[in-house]
C-alpha cells in the first residue's frame, strides 16, 4: 500500500510543477523581450529529445517483455567471484524498470542466499548503470563525461559492494558469537 | 541529428522487427507497455522541456557560472549533492537539464555529483529499501554511495 500513496503524491506534485512552471513559462514569454530565444531554446530541445526519447522507452518496453524478473532470479546468484560481479552488473543494467522493482528482487536473491557484495552491486546498478540512461546520458553530456563517470561508477560500487559486505558479515559473526556464549552459559 | 541518434534509433527499430518476427502477441505488449511508460514521464518531460528553455534563454551564462561553475566552490557543489539524493526526478530528464547547465558554465564535478547521487540514492525510495533489504543494509548503502558519489565527482572534475 505504501508505494502506492508514495506514488500517487509524488505523481500530484508532478503535475502540479508542470502547470506551474507553464504558466511561468507563458508569463515570461508575454512580458520580456527574451521571448525568441527562449522559444529557440525551447524548439532545440525539443526536436532533440523527441528524436532520442522514444527510441529510449521502446527499448525499455522490449526488455520488459523480454527479460522477465523470473531471468534475473535465474541467472543472478548463483555465481559469486569476477563472475558474479559482471552478471550483477549486466543483470542491474538492463534497461529493465525503476528502482522500487529491485528491492523484491535483491531481496529475494538475498534469502536465496546470494553474497553481499552481488546484491550491492545489483541495486547499484540498476540505479545508476541503466543502458537507457547511458545512451541519454552520451546524447547529453558526451561520450568522455558518460565514460569516464561510467568506469569510476562500476569500479566504485565494486569497492561498496566488498566494505558493506564486511561490515554485514561482521555483524553476523559476532551474532553468533553471542549465540555460541549465551548457550554456553 | 547527431549520428548516435541515428545508431540508436535504427538497433531499436531493428530490435522490434526481430522481436516481431519472434512473437507478435510479446512484441504488442512491449509497444503497449513503452506507451504506457511515455504516458507517465509527459508531464515530467514537459515541466523539463520548459524549464531547460527558460534556464537557457533568460539565465545569463555568468549567473549560472557563478552558482554552479568551479568558482562557486563547496557551496554549489554541497547543495547539488543533497539536491541530487533528495530530488526524485526520472533520470532520462534529469540528463538533458545537467547537459545544458554544463554547456551554460556549470562545473564538471557539480554536475557529475548531481548526476551521481540522484541515480545512486534514492530518499523516496529508502523506507522501501528498509523494509526489503533491512536498516544496517540501508543506511550503509546510501550513505557509502554518497560519499562515493563525491568521490567520483571530484576525481571527474579533476581529470575532465
Amino acid at each position: 500500500m505504501k508505494p502506492k500513496n508514495e506514488n500517487s503524491s509524488s505523481k500530484t506534485i508532478t503535475y502540479l510543477f508542470t502547470a506551474l512552471i507553464s504558466i511561468v513559462f507563458v508569463l515570461i514569454l508575454m512580458f520580456t523581450d527574451k521571448g525568441d530565444m527562449i522559444i529557440t531554446e525551447l524548439k532545440d530541445f525539443s526536436f532533440s529529445m523527441l528524436t532520442i526519447l522514444p527510441a529510449v522507452i521502446l527499448l525499455m518496453g522490449l526488455f520488459n517483455v523480454w527479460v522477465t524478473k523470473e531471468h534475473v532470479m535465474k541467472w543472478l546468484g548463483k555465481e559469486s567471484g569476477i563472475k558474479g560481479i559482471v552478471i550483477s552488473f549486466v543483470f542491474g543494467a538492463l534497461p529493465t524498470g525503476p528502482l522500487f522493482v529491485a528491492f523484491p528482487i535483491a531481496a529475494t536473491l538475498k534469502k536465496k542466499g546470494a553474497s553481499i557484495l552481488n546484491i550491492v552491486i545489483f541495486l547499484s546498478a540498476w540505479g545508476c548503470v541503466k543502458i537507457p540512461q547511458e545512451i541519454i546520458e552520451l546524447q547529453y553530456l558526451g561520450l568522455k563525461f558518460m565514460l569516464t563517470r561510467l568506469v569510476l561508477t562500476i569500479s566504485f560500487i565494486t569497492i561498496m559492494g566488498i566494505i558493506i559486505e564486511n561490515f554485514m558479515e561482521e555483524q553476523q559473526e559476532n551474532k553468533s558469537k553471542i549465540q555460541i556464549n549465551n548457550k554456553k552459559r | 541529428m547527431k549520428i548516435t541518434t541515428l545508431i540508436i534509433n535504427l538497433i531499436v527499430i531493428t530490435g522490434i522487427i526481430i522481436s516481431a518476427a519472434y512473437n507478435k502477441e510479446k512484441t504488442k505488449q512491449a509497444l503497449q507497455s513503452s506507451w504506457k511508460m511515455f504516458v507517465k514521464l509527459l508531464p515530467a518531460l514537459i515541466m523539463m522541456m520548459l524549464l531547460v528553455s527558460l534556464v537557457l534563454g533568460l539565465i545569463p551564462r555568468n549567473t549560472i557560472a557563478a552558482l554552479m561553475g568551479e568558482k562557486a566552490g563547496w557551496w554549489g557543489f554541497s547543495a547539488m549533492a543533497v539536491l541530487g539524493a533528495v530530488a526524485h526526478i526520472p533520470s532520462l530528464i534529469a540528463f538533458p537539464l545537467s547537459g545544458s547547465l554544463l554547456s551554460e558554465g556549470a562545473g564538471v564535478s557539480t554536475i557529475a555529483v548531481f548526476i551521481t547521487t540522484l541515480t545512486m540514492i534514492g530518499v523516496v525510495t529508502l523506507p522501501l529499501e528498509i523494509k526489503t533489504m533491512g536498516k544496517k543494509f540501508t543506511i550503509l548503502r546510501n550513505g557509502i554511495s554518497f560519499i562515493v558519489a563525491v568521490i567520483i565527482a571530484l576525481i571527474m572534475g579533476v581529470i575532465l
